[in-house]
């Protein structure tokens, strides 16, 4: 049966997965126990599963486990260091974001990247980043948050 | 035998069983007549747990008689504990509503906490909390008072404790960030004080703070499980995980009624990571466990693929043959005539519109819809030693159910309650619960059974689609002088689905003289459930625009046309929550009108409609503001609602509510419709039913709201309805093309 190492968070894991083909979510759910990352469509339209691979968001639902090998991966439980959140977690929770919650996870990845690769994005750019559903509607306290980011950090990289 | 702990369980107060069996002693062993209308109780029996009260939300407390005494109404708790931590026990189903903060706020405000103090810990599932279902926006509305009063006792006995400790008058002292302060400044903290509170006699009379002496409600507060939310934390149904546990996928017929005949088991079994296949029949009822097939394995993904390989012969000769092109074309050919039942007649209908300056006609027809909750449908359940442990995200837990399906007695059902990711009514239904269940009666471990997005979507239970052919007449003073409206709506085996009733009381039937409103139902056989704002959803939209229609048809600004249909400022049945209130409507109007600029100059292009809709208890009037290009590709600038929902609890619940709502039916008039050709919905996924993303929210959406001491109602719902008709008003402004039939890509217009 086939192995395959990565890092998580900063961890190196290796894991045997019979089928190769199975998605990254499910390893990272069913296998490794990281529910952080969530399920909601199993095919890459809503964007609850998204992580960083290589830096990179990544819809992990449609994403296979064999090419994630030797690669960095960083989940949702994988942002705040030492119980540090993020800058964008904290702004998630001074704007008060979530209602249900279930797609915030995959929503702060996608905007993390976003602010990485863009430290003080448009509405445009947020627009066209922020792909990502939320069946409740709490883009605009979305927006709202990635703006107050950009803005704290001075437009600088995360 | 112990029970085990899911790793989603935060550690809950070592206290609450101590607490529930105290309550349950007190309650059996008083007699019914001689417990007090009260809404709490005292509980004493706790060593060293500090102050707790029981709470029962039923507005006859605990002197409910019957069988159940007042057991079955004992619905919270709170505790003070010695180290001054104050746990307050959520009951309801958090699903984005935002109960789990809210309703702790309106004890923590009476109780004078300071709100860092304060634990909110999710309840057990238990027959001792009566209902703990969330719908209808009712928790805050049913809550209210009972909170309150729980709050202020706590509060009174540890200012009566404080009294005696001091020797001063109880009248002397007052409360602030959880600390009894005396006149010279001295002050003892709730903790300090609670061991001597428990022994302090309730006060016959509670005195609640009058709304301006609200410190905490009002403010706004952040949702308790958001740090939570935003480190990944399990608290999802589907975040449950278990020792040894696998991982179950049911397939169930398209059509709905279809009955497993049998199946491939053998190749299935055959598959890599699959542990066991086999079908399993309808029990209870189909809403409860519909026929199918059960696919269990070692991983979500394994039975994920073993399913796609899965090939069922179903008998389908009693299944639905549900066809919305086909109910389309019935609805026309009906939409001539005077409906089967009559809702509403008064007045002269006919004479009124042989008398019309003007008159107008026109179908409205809108489509069925998914619920689409981000997370799937999913359970979790373990059965073992004849026990059924159940971890749920369902909006209206219930054991009972499980009994139905499984034979195993309630009483040896434990359902643990989680956080849910979104409901919007479809976890009314409880059948993927009964599902879990009936798989684990067969598999000797815990299962987590979860629904592909397909599965979710076409073995919904729908909002019901419906048509409605109107005509309205004005006369020779430009006033709405006839209403007839013939509602063409679905039954499901004979009987009206949810959603699908029109109450003779729907506005404006009540507000004028000439009325006909009249139904006829199509029989179908696949069936609906509550939506987001049932009924209102769609009534909303067909009310307000057809309103909209007859202004313009008697040439009248239409927010003057649509207070004059309001008429004098009236409850219309005074005291009855659930009756329209006009002045409460009127001052709607005005101030949304007002704050969006009605009648003022506009950017070139740009284009405001009006709508008002009542329901839930909530008077909520939205003004929209919109352009439209030459492709009809319609751009939401500004959206201002203006809602009366009483006084408000959270103000940043609140705002996220109607944030939510005027998103959501904006993302439900753009594009989301269920077809049907023979029983089977024609969308499947996020593909083909597009939910709004982020580019096309509105950039601003003001929420103001007008604060009354009449009785508070959720805001989750009766913030939607205006929404759509208020779009389209603005775009017939815009455009003078009239949308009659939902959703708007249905008439070539994209958002």
């Amino acid at each position: 049966m086939p192995d395959f190492t990565f890092t998580i968070n900063g961890q190196q894991r290796t894991v045997n997965v019979p089928d190769t083909s199975t998605p990254l979510l499910w390893v990272l759910r069913d296998t490794l126990g990281m529910v952080g990352t969530k399920f909601g469509c199993g095919i890459a339209q809503c964007g609850a599963c998204t992580v960083h691979v290589d830096g990179q968001p990544t819809r992990s639902c449609s994403y296979p486990v064999s090419a994630a090998a030797g690669r960095d991966i960083t989940t949702i439980e994988g942002l705040a260091q030492n119980g540090q959140l993020t800058a964008v977690q904290q702004a998630w929770i001074d704007h008060d974001v979530p209602q249900c919650g279930y797609c915030q996870a995959g929503q702060i990845m996608a905007a993390t990247a976003l602010l990485n690769a863009n430290p003080n994005p448009s509405d445009a750019d947020i627009d066209a980043a922020m792909t990502n559903l939320c069946r409740c509607g709490t883009y605009t306290r979305i927006r709202a948050a990635i703006h107050a980011v950009a803005t704290a950090q001075g437009g600088k990289r995360a | 035998m112990s029970k085990p702990t899911p790793n989603s369980s935060r550690l809950a107060d070592p206290m609450l069983d101590g607490l529930i069996s105290e309550a349950e002693t007190i309650i059996s062993r008083t007699p019914a007549t001689s417990l007090t209308r009260r809404s709490f109780l005292k509980l004493t029996g706790v060593a060293g747990g500090g102050l707790a009260l029981a709470i029962s939300l039923s507005p006859q407390g605990f002197a409910q008689s019957g069988t159940n005494g007042g057991l079955a109404q004992l619905n919270a708790f709170v505790r003070i504990a010695p180290d001054g931590k104050i746990y307050i026990y959520a009951v309801n189903p958090e699903l984005g509503q935002g109960v789990k903060t809210t309703l702790p706020m309106i004890v923590a405000e009476e109780l004078d906490a300071r709100w860092d103090d304060v634990v909110v810990e999710q309840a057990p599932i238990d027959p001792v909390y009566g209902s703990q279902s969330a719908g209808n926006s009712r928790s805050v509305y049913s809550t209210w008072d009972p909170l309150r009063q729980a709050g202020a006792a706590a509060r009174a006995l540890l200012v009566a404790a404080a009294a005696q400790r001091w020797n001063v008058s109880p009248a002397s002292l007052r409360t602030e960030n959880s600390r009894v302060i005396k006149a010279d400044g001295q002050s003892l903290s709730y903790g300090e004080l609670v061991v001597a509170a428990a022994s302090m006699e309730v006060p016959a009379e509670i005195e609640l703070k009058d709304r301006s002496e609200y410190r905490l409600l009002g403010r706004r507060v952040g949702g308790v499980d958001n740090l939570a939310l935003v480190t990944g934390q399990p608290l999802f149904g589907i975040d449950q995980r278990l020792p040894g546990m696998l991982y179950a996928s049911y397939v169930r017929c398209p059509q709905f009624g279809g009955v497993a005949r049998s199946a491939n088991l053998d190749e299935i079994l055959q598959m890599p990571g699959i542990a066991d296949a086999f079908i399993l029949e309808e029990r209870g009822n189909a809403t409860h466990l519909r026929s199918g097939v059960a696919i269990v394995g070692y991983s979500t993904w394994s039975v994920i693929r073993a399913r796609r390989e899965l090939q069922v012969d179903w008998d389908t000769s009693n299944a639905s043959r549900l066809s919305w092109s086909e109910s389309q074309a019935q609805a026309k050919r009906l939409a001539v005539q005077q409906g089967q039942e009559v809702v509403v007649e008064k007045g002269a209908v006919d004479a009124a519109f042989a008398s019309a300056r003007a008159t107008a006609e026109g179908l409205y027809t809108y489509p069925y819809l998914s619920h689409a909750p981000l997370e799937p449908q999913n359970c979790t359940a373990w059965y073992r030693d004849g026990h059924m442990e159940i971890w749920a995200p369902t909006q209206r837990p219930n054991t009972g159910e499980v009994e139905t399906v499984t034979g195993i007695p309630a009483a040896s059902v434990t359902l643990h309650q989680t956080r849910v990711g979104g409901g919007f009514g479809r976890r009314q239904n409880n059948g993927y619960v009964c599902e879990a269940a009936a798989i684990a009666q067969r598999v000797n471990a815990p299962v987590k059974l979860t629904w592909t997005r397909e599965e979710d979507m076409q073995n919904d239970y729908y909002r019901p689609g419906g048509f409605h052919a109107m005509k309205g007449a004005v006369d020779a003073q430009g006033r709405l002088s006839a209403w007839q409206d013939h509602f063409i709506t679905f039954n499901f085996q004979g009987r009206s689905v949810n959603g699908g009733t029109l109450p003779a009381s729907e506005f404006p039937a009540l507000n004028l003289d000439n009325v006909r409103v009249t139904s006829t139902a199509l029989d179908m056989g696949t069936p609906c459930l509550w939506w987001r704002a049932p009924g209102a959803n769609g009534f909303a939209w067909v009310i307000q625009s057809f309103l909209h229609e007859l202004a313009v048809a008697a040439g009248r600004d239409h927010r003057e046309f649509l207070l004059e249909v309001m008429g004098e400022r009236r409850w219309l049945d005074p005291g009855n929550a659930n009756s329209l209130n006009t002045g409460r409507a009127i001052d709607l109007i005005n101030l949304a009108t007002e704050k969006a600029g009605w009648g003022e100059s506009l950017p070139e292009g740009h284009a405001l409609g009006l709508a008002f809709h009542f329901c839930h208890l909530g008077h909520a009037a939205h003004v929209v503001e919109v352009s439209v290009d030459a492709n009809r590709k319609v751009s939401v600038h500004k959206v201002v609602v203006a809602a009366d929902v009483g006084p408000i609890v959270n103000l940043s619940g609140a705002e996220n509510q109607v944030h939510g709502c005027v998103i959501d039916a904006l993302s439900t008039l753009a594009g989301l419709e269920i077809t049907f050709e023979n029983g089977v919905a024609q969308q499947s996924n996020f593909h083909n039913y597009q939910l709004l993303r982020m580019a096309s929210a509105p950039p601003v959406i003001e929420a103001h709201f007008i604060q009354s001491d009449f009785p508070p109602t959720g805001l989750g719902e009766m913030a939607f309805p205006p929404m759509i008709p208020a779009v389209c008003n603005a775009i017939y402004a815009a455009t003078g093309h009239r949308i009659r039939t939902l959703p708007l890509s249905r008439e070539g217009f994209t958002v």
